[in-house]
């Protein structure tokens, strides 16, 4: 598309940053950006350093689209600082993001929005140190039963994550995930389909696109077979009875609306043998990169992404547009 | 299975051509421990991961002169194809670069290629069949393990110690593997400043290796990129100044001069040199010749050997520093002690794990390599290599007290969750994580 550079929305992609998923971040703000070139936008991707906030403040683009995975990204911490450059940005507010980045506080949400999530819990490296690592892991074993899922409680991308089948196997997962951070949660394997539903909300209230049903043809869908093309089969839409398809995709959107998140969404959930949506997380920085599984929802649902990406960005920009200022009364 | 009263939906692998490709292809996967090596390119980052050369302490302004006249007055001949076998002035030059480590060859014994990787590559294209044996030391060069494994060739690995390869494991391996049957097509070997392992072979045991590998009938590898830069003393004689006909011998200029040019070179005896340039005239048609005029013209103007003094210069205080900065801040752990070249090997305190360790490294930002990457098999994750070449000696005192948190960090953990110094966990639950399947040129 040729650019209409004197009204093309200026967007200023960040991509980078120092989490664990730099490499996706990249890829993901290298794809978005392509998408919003062909859909007439002028973008720039930049990284996330010192660089950054006097580049902004020099040149305010019209929209930044965060896409920034892991923490300073999905915490809430860049938002917070765009909001104080008074910069429109794509996706959840800093609140938002704080309340689904943080897995724990995530499930609660969860729950208390009538959510169905796995049994949990989630403990500091310093408790196990304190109480004994023995002891509090029996009694993890003993009140949630294996398999178990162990996942550092920020974070995503599947790092330091592992499914531990047999006890023997738990303190190596615990010493794993304690690498990628100080929190650990413990949940219930819920045996199921593994499906990602995606949502957008351009402002006119959310609504879900086709679910993508994952199978990892190793069996895990970890970091290697997120992202590498042919290591995971999809289905998109995914192959579940229309019912259950149907309250997957009202799980998320209720889990969006729950959290209070804007534009765009993904839920990752686990449909059970009764065709039940277990809520695994919500993210608020989907991964956007040529295996990522917003973009295939957005393909399967017959969408353009560019012109998606390009609507995003402008509910971003008309959400932080002045109101016209009312006529003055008494004239 | 899908439930019963699914909709109907095509599955799809993001790839339409994932069921076409070659077997070798098997381990070319996104890696965890790649995805992590993207934040040590951050200047936040200390890393002590990878072995690139501190070009800064070139003379950039003569070198850009220098190519800048090579254009201008060469141009017609540097910007065009050249000969299969490399530009016959830069073949006579090497023969001068190598005096040093006696190499004793013709000109017309040399191929040069793109970097040394590529004569790598090339040697093991000509002899390695899939299935055939390629004896390796115990770590060895990434690269070079990445090359064999695309060869499909299954690579066994013998101990190397203070002195380099143990003459003795070398032979009871040979010994047994011709026992069992195996063609071993190739002995590979990093004599001079081991990478990852920062040793060098002895000067004794040079001669016992050789006749080991004739007696086996097993043709010696001799990779030295950085034969030139040891810190004290003259290098030590060639391997294949012991047996013209049983060794190739590669050289590089990426150490020694810059990486950017990837000039490196093959020396190889008549039959198996006929053999390499064809392959390379196949895989490549020629090397640049742009970049070989380059460095003759450097090697041609500038005092090249005292530029390498330089450098030798460079990496030896930060050597010392390193070694310094271990010993006062990690002395739980143990590692080599170089004498040339760029790394030094450490071996973390029992029941850690350098490859589990490494999210936490990056999180505290110091980067290296887990000892995973230099093994074919899995072996290495009490181990990790760290270069000391690129990063200022501040910078790499500060990387290890970085380092030291971490590994404290790691033993708190290990105690508490009871792996630690009765042997870790093992690698149960570990298998095929933490390999590092191919090299990215900075790891190199």
């Amino acid at each position: 598309m040729e650019v209409d550079v004197e009204h093309a929305p200026r967007v200023v992609v960040l991509a980078g940053g120092l989490s664990h998923e730099r490499e996706v971040s990249l890829r993901s703000g290298r794809r978005v950006a392509e998408a919003l070139r062909d859909a007439g936008c002028l973008v720039e991707v930049r990284d996330v350093d010192a660089e950054l906030v006097p580049a902004l403040r020099s040149a305010p683009p019209d929209v930044v689209w965060p896409l920034l995975h892991g923490a300073t990204g999905e915490d809430g911490a860049v938002r917070d600082v765009l909001d104080l450059l008074g910069l429109p940005f794509v996706g959840a507010t800093a609140a938002a993001c704080r309340m689904a980045w943080d897995k724990p506080v995530a499930s609660s949400v969860a729950r208390a929005a009538g959510l169905r999530t796995p049994d949990s819990v989630a403990l500091p490296h310093g408790t196990f140190r304190e109480l004994g690592a023995q002891g509090v892991l029996a009694a993890i074993v003993e009140r949630l039963g294996l398999p178990l899922v162990v996942k550092p409680a920020r974070g995503g991308s599947a790092l330091g994550v592992s499914v531990v089948r047999e006890a023997a196997a738990l303190p190596r997962a615990m010493v794993d995930c304690f690498a990628y951070g100080d929190v650990a949660l413990v949940e219930r394997f819920v045996e199921g389909v593994e499906v990602a539903v995606s949502v957008i909300d351009l402002g006119d209230g959310p609504r879900a696109l086709p679910a993508v049903e994952i199978v990892a043809v190793d069996g895990v869908y970890d970091y290697d077979a997120r992202y590498t093309a042919g290591a995971t089969e999809f289905f998109c839409p995914a192959r579940l009875t229309a019912a259950s398809a149907a309250t997957a995709a009202q799980v998320a959107v209720r889990a969006h609306t729950a959290f209070g998140l804007r534009h765009v969404s993904r839920t990752d959930l686990i449909v059970d043998r009764d065709g039940t949506p277990w809520f695994l997380e919500v993210n608020v920085a989907p991964g956007m990169t040529e295996t990522s599984l917003l973009p295939q929802s957005v393909e399967a649902a017959g969408e353009d992404a560019g012109r998606l990406y390009r609507s995003l960005v402008e509910a971003a920009s008309a959400a932080a547009a002045p109101a016209e200022p009312s006529a003055p009364s008494g004239v | 299975m899908p439930p019963e009263g699914h909709q109907a939906a095509a599955g799809s692998r993001l790839d339409r051509w994932v069921d076409t490709y070659a077997a070798r292809t098997r381990g070319m996967t996104a890696s965890e421990i790649r995805a992590l090596f993207a934040v040590a390119s951050r200047p936040e980052v200390v890393s002590l991961a990878g072995g690139m050369p501190f070009i800064s302490a070139l003379p950039l302004d003569v070198v850009g002169t220098a190519l800048a006249r090579l254009v201008a007055e060469r141009g017609a001949v540097a910007l065009q194809y050249g000969s299969g076998q490399g530009d016959p002035g830069l073949r006579e030059k090497i023969l001068d670069v190598m005096a040093p480590q006696q190499v004793d060859a013709h000109p017309d014994d040399i191929v040069v290629t793109t970097g040394s990787q590529q004569a790598l590559d090339l040697v093991t294209r000509i002899f390695v069949d899939p299935g055939d044996v390629v004896v390796a030391e115990a770590p060895s060069y990434v690269g070079a393990l990445g090359v064999f494994r695309a060869y499909q060739a299954d690579v066994v690995h013998v101990p190397l110690d203070a002195d380099g390869l143990v003459p003795e494991a070398l032979e009871s391996a040979l010994g047994r593997l011709a026992a069992e049957g195996r063609r071993v097509k190739l002995l590979y070997t990093v004599p001079n400043h081991h990478n990852p392992a920062g040793v060098t072979l002895s000067s004794a045991r040079r001669p016992e290796i050789v006749e080991i590998a004739r007696r086996f009938g097993v043709l010696v590898l001799e990779d030295d990129p950085y034969g030139l830069l040891g810190f004290d003393g003259d290098p030590l004689p060639s391997l294949h100044s012991l047996d013209r006909e049983g060794v190739v011998y590669l050289g590089s200029f990426s150490k020694t001069f810059a990486p950017g040019f990837r000039v490196g070179w093959a020396v190889a005896p008549h039959a198996v040199r006929e053999k390499l340039v064809l392959a390379s005239e196949s895989a490549i048609l020629c090397p640049s010749a742009f970049s070989q005029l380059a460095v003759s013209t450097y090697l041609e103007t500038h005092d090249w050997k005292h530029q390498v003094g330089v450098f030798r210069d460079l990496y030896r205080e930060r050597a010392a520093t390193t070694l310094d900065a271990l010993a006062d801040l990690l002395p739980s752990a143990t590692w080599t002690t170089p004498k040339g070249g760029f790394y030094v090997w450490v071996t973390l305190p029992d029941g850690l794990d350098a490859t589990a360790m490494l999210p936490r490294a990056v999180t505290e930002r110091v980067a290296y390599v887990p000892g995973t990457a230099f093994y074919a098999d899995g072996q290495g994750r009490q181990n990790l290599r760290l270069s000391y070449c690129y990063p200022t000696s501040e910078r790499i005192r500060e990387g290890i007290r970085r380092l030291a948190a971490v590994v404290e960090a790691e033993i708190e953990l290990l105690e508490t969750f009871g792996g630690g110094s009765a042997g870790g966990f093992g690698a149960a639950g570990h298998a095929g994580r933490g390999q590092v399947q191919s090299p990215s040129p900075d790891l190199t």
